[in-house]
């Protein structure tokens, strides 16, 4: 019996479908086998960061309403054998489908999968009712933002109220130049908001936007900073220690020079 | 009259109302009664008249208050219409509050609403809010919103371990920090009204402003 991780965060364009496909990619490198689920109804994004978008055949609400069996609606991944995507639908909208049947599909899923990852739409309405009603297990992305961490807190404040009890957090998009001079959030700062246990730091990385925009998920590239931290995070999951990554870039000879100097 | 009198008798149209005392013992109010009965004899004679009885804060057993209806009645015309004690929530008011205590995280969005003091033992964070109509300590790190005295009463005060809220309110008055007062070192610190502005202190200053708390004054 597989579990089901439900990839949140409360506000948008924080990194929750770029996280999902990275950890269900992460994962799968790692021998697991992972079905990802996109719970975004209208706004569908999975596919596209995952290259996979011509191959959709059926998506949720074609399962949801019975227009098809589940095993049909599953597009297999290009590169990894046991990864799997089930698209949500373009067309409609939240509200065309319920978190019950939501609910149906991932408990249908869990016994073929180790894990079940399920990408949420942002904010807190149907959408969000939906991705959380079969999930197990949460992620909790966020931004060193104030913005991101406000509507991360709210977001925990109603996974505890749903019952899923001490979820996980990633933050995303750090950049280690902004938060040694002060003008981003510090990890221990938004730690002691949020309280809850980190399982991961994401370096903020060109090398993400390119690969979405290649259909290819950052992880797979390993010169990325990115994709070592998502892959760090995908062996936290499976329950390895894995330390925090160094988020100090690596000085050059010039830097190295300056901080002999004691300039740096 | 140098004492103040148990039994007040006042007439309105309806008839005599009977404010009794609600402090002293009952025995004495019931002499009281009697003596005072005795001592208009003459002038209640005559037509019917309806006696309404008010008890105060007094709260009394039926076997008592058929005693005081059993002396008003021996005034062959009168007739008692009401024995009342005044409405519990007046007394409540008065009464001091008690402390409870709560313990979790608030969290951006979530809300408690407390009667009475509370002991808050968690963190409060931004977008998460306290109203309590008494006092509010928060033992943990306040950085939302913190409401005491929310039912107007101003000698409340709102303390915390680690004081950052996005906002304060004591009774009617709102502060907002940083705009209005800020502090180097946030630590164990609480927030209270001077002549109806808020005003921040260090906790170990509390004793100036409630001078009725008990105070420890070494062995």
């Amino acid at each position: 019996m597989g579990e089901a991780i439900v990839v949140t965060s409360g506000k948008g364009g924080v990194g929750k479908t770029t996280t999902s496909a990275n950890l269900g990619t992460a994962l799968a490198l790692l021998g697991k086998k992972v079905c990802m689920v996109d719970t975004d109804i209208g706004l569908r994004n999975l596919d596209v960061v995952m290259g996979l978008e011509n191959r959709i055949v059926y998506d949720l609400i074609d399962v949801a309403e019975g227009r098809c069996r589940l095993p049909q609606a599953l597009v297999k991944d290009k590169r990894f054998e046991e990864l799997y995507m089930l698209p949500a639908a373009q067309t409609k909208d939240k509200h065309d489908v319920t978190p019950e049947q939501v609910s149906k599909i991932v408990e249908e899923l869990k016994p073929d999968f180790d894990y079940v990852i399920i990408d949420c739409p942002a904010g807190i309405e149907q959408g969000f009712d939906n991705a959380v009603a079969g999930a197990d297990q949460a992620i909790i992305v966020t931004t060193p933002e104030n913005a991101a961490v406000r509507d991360a807190d709210r977001v925990i404040g109603i996974l505890d109220k749903r019952g899923l009890k001490s979820p996980k957090l990633i933050i995303n998009r750090i950049r280690p130049s902004m938060m040694r001079s002060g003008d981003m959030l510090e990890i221990d700062d938004i730690c002691q908001v949020l309280a809850i246990d980190l399982i991961g730091i994401i370096p903020d990385d060109e090398l993400v936007i390119r690969a979405s925009n290649h259909g290819e998920p950052t992880v797979m590239n390993p010169n990325s900073r990115a994709a070592i931290a998502y892959r760090n995070v995908a062996r936290r999951i499976l329950g390895e220690t894995v330390p925090l990554m160094q988020l100090e870039e690596k000085t050059g000879m010039f830097g190295r020079v300056k901080k002999f100097l004691g300039m740096g | 009259m140098s004492v103040k009198s148990a039994v007040t008798i006042k007439g309105t149209k309806e008839g005599l109302i009977f404010l009794l005392d609600d402090e002293c013992e009952f025995a004495a109010l019931l002499d009281e009664l009697n003596a005072k009965l005795d001592k208009h004899e003459q002038q209640l004679t005559g037509p019917m008249v309806h006696v309404f009885v008010k008890l105060g804060a007094r709260r009394l057993e039926d076997e008592d208050i058929e005693k005081i209806r059993s002396v008003i009645r021996r005034q062959g015309n009168f007739l008692v219409q009401s024995i009342e004690s005044a409405p519990e929530a007046d007394k409540q008011k008065d009464a001091p509050l008690g402390l409870q205590t709560l313990t979790g995280i608030i969290r951006s969005g979530q809300v408690v609403r407390h009667d009475g003091h509370l002991l808050f033992i968690g963190d409060v964070n931004p977008g998460g809010a306290i109203y309590s109509t008494g006092d509010i300590f928060v033992m943990g790190a306040l950085r939302g919103m913190a409401h005491a005295g929310c039912e107007g009463n101003e000698t409340s005060i709102i303390a915390a371990s680690l004081m950052t809220p996005t906002q304060l309110r004591i009774a009617e008055v709102i502060s907002r920090p940083p705009e209005e007062w800020a502090s180097a070192e946030p630590w164990m610190e609480y927030a209270y009204l001077r002549n109806g502005a808020m005003e921040i202190d260090k906790l170990t200053h509390l004793h100036h402003y409630r001078k009725e708390a008990m105070l420890f004054k070494g062995v």
